[in-house]
């Protein structure tokens, strides 16, 4: 177990030495006072388990490849960019842009997240990425989203009232699919999006998410399905197919 | 309803020395030739690539150019009229290859260089070593030199990391997809012997061009295709790319027809779907958010020195200064002649700034604000020759790049139909048959020709400016006269007119 003090410390310096840490076989790292230091676990590699009390800044995860973050607070913007493997938990809310063109691992926050929320995700065979949003999200959501799996449950009581998610949801979106639980506007819908409801299998993903997902974050199960939850999939893997003349 | 849309080209074949060796149905990526007791093309499939031509062994086999005898009419000409007739046809943008072929100014063709006579001593480059050696990176703001302990001399600061080039030239980003893996590996294989770089566009990295690493630089663009920490530490530098000269302001896509099993593998998407490089990077609208991802990567790679791509557009000068100031070590302008895989060709064709006046007024803006040794300045976009070349560094590049040239050198005829997959010169294609065409080894060979003829051709117009360094020609204005501008022009590209 190692324990990392980031009081002036700069994001170089707590790269390195967690790094260093997962070089020398730590599985356990705590990283205490962090505030507001960006990249933490650029491009990380490995297996670790890293704790972070405070707030992270942006880009938290960035290029991630295998750990296991967990933020016992809020996280800023752009968390998850372009994630490869591992895990991000954050107890509290989250910014823009989360998940940006993430291919692999998951995301879960358990409370709000901002705009463009898994923007250009994608799936390749067995990277699979899954975010799951216990709060509510703004506009964008899934925008040029093109695989993995996306699940909005605006089941946070901190959540302020307000639509489960912003306008234009999916715009854009040419694969993966996205759940939302509970009424869905479907005026803020992109027009190429498609709302269905699950079916058993759907079921299955979303049984498994939701499993793992309240026990990361130490929420009631069985709350979560008192309200249905909505698939929405684009039309078409090729939205810009008929733009275009030879 | 029919239109008039008669064929561009037409396919004449000399039945006489014909000997029906079907060669050119092999040959032809568009399927021109058919087979019926003797060759029969269907003018209307024709591009004019010349490869049938080109391999028939017969020499029998001449492609012309067809006018269509309309009106005469200096306003409606035969492009806007076809074009018209296109659309109405087929709903849609209309598709191109290459970059952009109207006859705008060419400003290259209107400067002329200076040389000694009499009073200067010109340099002959044969007897006397030229240095053309290139470093691409951040330069230090001073240098100060310490004398070391043991004798001899220390720099007083480390050196920020640089990228050396045997010879100023780097092959632009062509992706996988785009281009084919063989036209990859020849350029790959022409960066390693030339000591230069390529780069691998935004479509991740065959497997088999890792062991390129140290000639190779990887671009981050707004779809993110293929990128994971192995693949942003695989060459000696990144790019990220939020623009392209040939469609600036607009994003790239990849149709799914030519996202292969092996494309599907690079770009880390399903075989089939389209690509999509959205238009901006969703993560990026300010400077301050540019910083953001430029050290992102800079902490995801050690520290390699990050490029930053844009096209040349109307308030280039200032997006410089900001990308600078937003820690890039090397700026990359794309001019409007810049080529592209396909792009619509309102775009390709009205849009941005020629690459001459951009390079000038951005060398100019970085220097007035004393940041111009913080970057290094790449310019791309068209460059046609080596005097293209010269005269680039001449009004402030440190290197140059180079994109259709390099796809001329390995066999391209500028056909324009990168777009359609079927290039039939292997290169512009997935197609297996046809990208078996380009072996990698005989393209690298005719890119190191290239190289080495404009490397050549530059040190003898050094010699001729009685310069021994590339770098005293960088930003060398002075020894530029320019022929036929306006005075307008002149002013912006800092050169005096000829006879002044």
């Amino acid at each position: 177990m190692k324990q990392i003090d980031a009081r002036g410390l700069d994001h170089r310096q707590i790269n390195q030495l967690l790094r260093e840490s997962i070089t020398a076989g730590e599985s356990q790292i705590f990283l205490h006072h962090v505030n507001g230091q960006r990249y933490i676990g650029d491009a990380l590699g490995g297996k670790a388990q890293i704790w972070i009390e405070g707030t992270p800044g942006q880009d938290l995860a960035v290029f991630l490849d295998g750990p296991t973050i967990r933020v016992n607070g809020n996280a800023q913007d752009a968390v998850a960019n372009t994630m490869n493997a591992g895990k991000v938990i954050i107890s509290g809310r989250a910014g823009d842009a989360l998940g940006y063109g993430m291919r692999g691992g998951k995301v879960y926050v358990g409370g709000d997240a901002g705009y463009r929320i898994g923007i250009h995700m994608k799936a390749y065979r067995h990277l699979v990425p899954v975010i799951v949003i216990g709060g509510r999200v703004g506009s964008f959501l899934g925008e040029y989203m093109a695989g993995g799996v996306l699940i909005v449950l605006g089941i946070d009581p901190k959540s302020g009232a307000g639509p489960l998610a912003g306008d234009y949801v999916g715009a854009g979106m040419h694969g993966g699919t996205i759940y939302v639980r509970g009424p869905l506007d479907r005026n803020r819908l992109a027009p190429d999006i498609l709302a269905l409801p699950p079916c058993e299998e759907d079921h299955c993903i979303l049984r498994s998410e939701l499993f793992e997902f309240c026990g990361d974050l130490g929420l009631d199960r069985d709350k979560i399905w008192e309200e249905p939850f909505t698939k929405l999939v684009p039309i078409s893997h090729r939205p810009y197919g008929g733009y275009y003349t030879y | 309803m029919r239109v008039a849309l008669a064929p561009e080209f037409q396919v004449e074949i000399d039945h006489r020395r014909c000997v029906r060796c079907k060669r050119c149905l092999q040959n032809c990526g568009f399927s021109v030739y058919t087979f019926a007791d003797g060759v029969v093309p269907d003018h209307s499939r024709c591009v004019g690539c010349q490869r049938c031509v080109t391999y028939c062994p017969q020499g029998a086999i001449r492609i012309e150019r067809r006018t269509i005898p309309f009106r005469s009419n200096a306003y409606w000409t035969p492009h806007h009229i076809t074009n018209i007739g296109r659309q109405s046809q087929s709903p849609g943008m209309l598709l191109t290859g290459m970059g952009n072929d109207l006859p705008y100014p060419i400003i290259w063709d209107h400067l002329l260089f200076d040389a000694c006579q009499v009073t200067n001593p010109s340099i002959d480059p044969l007897r006397e070593p030229m240095e053309l050696r290139t470093y691409l990176g951040r330069k230090p703001d001073r240098v100060a030199i310490l004398k070391a302990r043991e004798g001899g001399f220390l720099l007083e600061h480390m050196l920020p990391p640089q990228i050396r080039l045997q010879t100023p030239f780097i092959f632009s980003a062509m992706s996988y997809g785009s281009i084919s893996l063989n036209a990859q590996k020849a350029l790959a294989m022409a960066a390693k012997e030339l000591g230069i770089l390529f780069n691998c566009g935004e479509g991740g990295l065959h497997r088999d061009l890792y062991p390129y690493g140290d000639h190779l630089i990887v671009q981050v663009a707004s779809g993110r295709f293929g990128v994971h920490p192995r693949y942003l530490n695989a060459g000696v530098g990144l790019e990220i790319k939020i623009g392209q000269g040939a469609k600036p302001g607009i994003g790239g896509h990849l149709p799914g027809e030519k996202v292969s099993l092996e494309v599907s593998e690079t770009r880390m998407i399903p075989v089939g779907t389209d690509a999509l490089s959205p238009a901006p990077h969703h993560d990026i609208y300010s400077i301050e958010d540019l910083r953001l991802l430029v050290y992102a990567l800079k902490e995801a790679t050690d520290y390699k020195p990050v490029s930053v791509k844009i096209a040349a557009v109307h308030n280039v000068a200032a997006i410089s200064s900001g990308i600078v100031r937003a820690g890039a070590d090397i700026l990359h302008l794309d001019g409007f002649r810049g080529g592209t895989g396909a792009a619509p060709s309102i775009v390709r064709d009205h849009v941005g700034i020629p690459l001459e006046l951009a390079l000038a007024v951005v060398d100019d803006r970085l220097r007035q604000e004393g940041i111009r040794n913080q970057v290094s300045l790449v310019a791309g976009g068209g460059i046609r020759s080596s005097a293209d070349a010269a005269k680039a560094i001449a009004l402030g590049a440190d290197a140059v790049a180079l994109g259709t040239a390099a796809l001329i050198a390995m066999g391209c005829t500028v056909c324009q139909r990168c777009h359609t997959g079927n290039c039939s010169w292997g290169i512009a294609t997935q197609r297996p048959e046809l990208t078996r065409r380009l072996d990698p080894e005989a393209g690298a060979e005719r890119l190191i020709n290239l190289i080495r003829s404009w490397t050549l051709e530059i040190k003898e117009l050094l010699g001729a400016l009685g310069i021994n360094a590339l770098e005293s020609l960088r930003g060398n204005r002075e020894r530029l006269r320019g022929l036929g501008l306006d005075h307008q022009t002149l002013e912006i590209l800092g050169v005096k007119p000829a006879g002044r």
